[in-house]
């Protein structure tokens, strides 16, 4: 566990201790398995959007993504009648298909990946509202669909099958980005892309790589998310979720200029923001202050981060030169 | 009558290099003094502390016969003085009036400060035509020539009542008639009284146009030519004619057969124009010519990074397509770069992922990299280079210069090098440093990798270099074998000027 990470814990477990002080039913195993299942729903496209952070991107059109992929889902398994596996497969494989294409687009015509997705953001809300004529579509008296909406939003020993797809995911993504080449080309193309092009990279699969993952960690959350509301409303259904998964990857240590971040942080940056929102609530502090806490506390933490930052680089290199430079205060 | 402008004794120290010691230099009114010196020489050091961009470290800067204590950027624009860049600071996107007359538009309407178009092009349009401009106030800029956007920067010059005005390369993109009438338009703004410095490495401008000619070598100033004196030879002369200190070592053995051949290669740089050249397994081939000659181009182009637009590259006789870096890193075709912090390192990743940077694959094991196998092959270069850490998980961006350039040959060196062009591989390196990474590179080749080294250094090129190329304007001006090196030669076919006209 890096120091970036050590500090978001511990400003976890306070913030959770303060809450915890304030109102003892924060600890209730009701509300905590409640907010398991909201991390776990939100975790999940929170490292696709790290992923895609890492690389010096950024994904604005997740929440709209949601909206299209759930309606696609629903569609397939109510009017269509396809086999949930199937239609689950068609739904991941539609986010790995927009994901590609987004990373097309960056890669190969080098539009700036706040453009592409920004029209992404657009483009896909407008298809599902008026692919559903902008009415909520729901599950209604569909036959097959029990096991998947178990799989989806059931528990299995009480715990919330969404906070464990997060953990086999998180798991999965950490080896991933942390151990294997692909996940070393990740953050070299991020830091630094000409040299990593310089050394024989080929950055634009690396970027590309890294908005497929994007894609498909989209769908799935897309899937668990359509079960977790039970209905589509193709207008709202994922609104602002890109800004969530955004927050979630920055307080967890990714910076948006590229080539930091970690998934261990990314998690814990959901798990902060969702204990935010659930403090919100169980406080009574009046709703309507939700998104300004959720902005003040992120700022809050870019801004001791950047500082704690400057003070970690003049150690290192007054370090490494020997510590004949003059001392970090 | 008190001279415009007159340096005393200045000097600049930078952190372990000393740019400038004791220059001294004055121009009057109605001059064109003619600055020389290779690249390196201390003349774009010399020209920020004019321009007030850098304060100078020690010396008296006057104008018109006052010390100037104070002396930035703000001053030196009240002082008069202007600069006309080799690459343009002009809006691409602003009409010809706009941009001579940035920063001082005449405006209407009191706060509002809307600009006053008219009043503007009219202000404009008598500076036009003095140059002999054949384009109005209200042009695009961006509809104009290269040789027109310089009348442009000189015509902001002008406008801003420049009494100096400082030319630095002003003719390196500019056609045979274009310089001719740049010169011209010079002539004229001498006889108006405007004092210019004009820097070039084209001696037959000076030729044509100077007065006078200050010569700056290694930072100091090595002479001034009067009117009379001034000549091919003895600028030439001045401009080298220091002993050189760089120890040759020559190789093993003679060079191998085969090699990187390359003919006929066009990059995008010079369209029209192909290159012949052959770097033998075994041989430390120098690649001297001028900033802007096409060096870098080559290198880049033979690596992949730029496209190849015509000829053919075979190694050892094989026919070889190199279409991105990763063709060129698979046949063992490496580039060491000269913006190293830029493209030869991830400078905020530790040294050991930097060395396997290019070969993580042979590290991984089903895709994961094992990092104790990593460490190992990064510890293993940094033993046989040398390199001063004191572990290999430190970031690279905490290393001295020659150190990071040591990262950026091991990452090379713990794969197969076949050949390895090295663009400026000493530029910013300490003394010490720069014997370090010759005997690397000598060592290199004496094992059979052909060597390519872009240098600007001249001391290095004669150096070290087995043999030599010089490029000039994107092509291969002439070549030279170890017998035959000498200052005068590289620099004559590096300036286009053939043997004879000496």
């Amino acid at each position: 566990m890096s120091k970036k990470e050590l500090g978001l814990a511990v400003l976890l477990v306070v913030i959770g201790g303060i809450t915890a002080v304030l109102n003892p039913l924060f600890l209730s195993g009701v509300n905590l398995l409640n907010m398991a299942n909201l991390i776990g729903l939100f975790g999940i496209f929170a490292i696709g959007q790290g992923l895609i952070i890492i690389t010096g991107g950024i994904d604005l059109s997740v929440g709209s993504m949601f909206a299209l992929l759930g309606v696609v889902l629903v569609d397939l398994l109510v009017n269509f009648e396809l086999a949930w596996p199937l239609a689950v497969l068609a739904v991941i494989g539609l986010g790995l298909l927009l994901g590609l294409l987004h990373g097309l687009l960056v890669t190969r015509i080098r539009l700036q990946p706040f453009v592409v997705t920004l029209c992404g953001l657009l483009i896909y809300r407008g298809i599902a509202r008026y692919y559903t004529e902008d009415s909520t579509s729901g599950f209604g008296y569909a036959g097959d669909i029990d096991t998947i909406s178990w799989l989806a939003s059931g528990r299995s020993f009480g715990i919330p099958h969404p906070f464990i797809i997060l953990l086999i995911v998180a798991g999965i993504m950490a080896v991933v980005l942390h151990r294997t080449v692909f996940g070393r080309y990740l953050y070299a193309v991020g830091r630094n892309e000409e040299a990593a092009r310089h050394s024989g990279i080929d950055t634009n699969k690396v970027i590309t790589g890294a908005y497929l993952l994007g894609g498909a960690l989209a769908g799935l959350s897309g899937v668990l998310l359509v079960f977790y509301t039970s209905s589509v409303s193709p207008s709202s259904f994922g609104n602002f979720y890109e800004l969530y998964a955004i927050a979630a990857a920055v307080l967890g240590g990714c910076s948006l200029r590229g080539g930091e971040g970690s998934i261990l942080g990314i998690v814990l940056g959901t798990v902060l923001l969702q204990i935010l929102q659930n403090l919100v609530n169980i406080l009574g502090i009046p709703s309507s202050l939700n998104f300004a806490v959720m902005g003040g506390v992120i700022l809050l933490g870019v801004i001791a981060d950047q500082q704690l930052g400057h003070r970690r680089q003049r150690i290192q290199l007054s370090r490494a030169q020997g510590g004949a430079a003059a001392p970090a205060e | 009558m008190a001279a415009l402008l007159e340096l005393q004794a200045i000097g600049k120290t930078y952190p372990g290099v000393r740019a400038l010691d004791g220059v001294s230099l004055a121009l009057g009114p109605g001059e064109i003094l003619g600055l020389i010196g290779e690249n390196g020489a201390g003349k774009s050091t010399l020209m920020k502390i004019l321009g007030g961009v850098v304060p100078p470290s020690e010396g008296v800067l006057r104008i018109d016969g006052l010390a100037r204590d104070r002396w930035d950027v703000a001053e030196a624009t009240r002082a008069g003085i202007a600069f006309v860049h080799q690459e343009l600071n002009l809006f691409d996107n602003l009409d010809v009036a706009a941009n001579v007359l940035f920063g001082r538009e005449p405006r209407r309407f009191g706060f509002l400060s809307v600009v006053d178009r008219r009043a503007s092009h009219e202000r404009v349009r008598p500076i036009l035509a003095r140059l002999g401009a054949d384009f109005a106030p209200g042009t695009l800029l961006a509809e104009l020539s290269i040789a027109q956007r310089q009348l442009v920067e000189i015509a902001r010059a002008l406008a801003a009542e420049a009494r100096i005005i400082i030319l630095d390369e002003p003719t390196s993109s500019l056609t045979l008639s274009e310089t001719a009438r740049l010169l011209t338009v010079l002539r004229e703004l001498r006889a108006g009284g405007v004092g210019l410095i004009y820097i070039t490495h084209r001696l037959g401008e000076i030729l044509d146009v100077a007065d006078r000619v200050v010569c700056l070598r290694d930072g100091r100033m090595v002479g001034a030519l009067a009117r009379e004196e001034i000549s091919h030879a003895a600028m030439i002369r001045l401009m080298i004619g220091r002993e050189l200190r760089a120890l040759y070592t020559p190789p093993a053995g003679p060079p191998g057969p085969g090699g990187l051949q390359v003919e006929g290669l066009v990059t995008r740089a010079f369209p029209g124009r192909g290159l012949d050249l052959t770097i033998r397994p075994g041989e430390i081939l120098g690649l001297a010519g001028l900033v802007g000659a096409g060096r870098t181009s080559l290198a880049r182009a033979l690596f992949g990074i730029d496209p190849v637009l015509a000829g053919e590259v075979r190694l050892d006789g094989k026919r070889l397509s190199i279409r991105w870096p990763g063709d060129a890193v698979a046949a063992g075709i490496y580039l060491v770069p000269e913006d190293r912090k830029k493209d030869g390192l991830v400078l905020d990743m530790p040294i050991a992922e930097n060395i396997t940077l290019a070969s993580a694959s042979h590290y991984a094991h089903a895709g994961l990299i094992d990092r104790a196998e990593e460490n190992r092959a990064a510890e293993a270069q940094r033993a046989s280079l040398r390199i001063k850490t004191p572990d290999c998980q430190v970031q690279a961006g905490t290393l001295s210069g020659g150190n990071q350039q040591k990262v950026v040959l091991g990452k090379w060196l713990s794969m197969a090098p076949k050949v390895i062009l090295f663009d400026e591989p000493t530029r910013g390196i300490d003394v010490g440093a720069k014997g370090e990474i010759y005997a690397l590179m000598r060592a290199l080749s004496d094992r059979g990798v052909g060597i390519l080294m872009i240098s600007s250094d001249m001391e290095e090129v004669l150096g070290v270099s087995d043999r030599i190329l010089v490029m000039h304007e994107g092509r291969i001006s002439g070549g030279l074998e170890r017998g035959a090196f000498s200052e005068q030669a590289v620099l004559r076919l590096a300036i286009g000027h053939e043997m004879e006209r000496a």
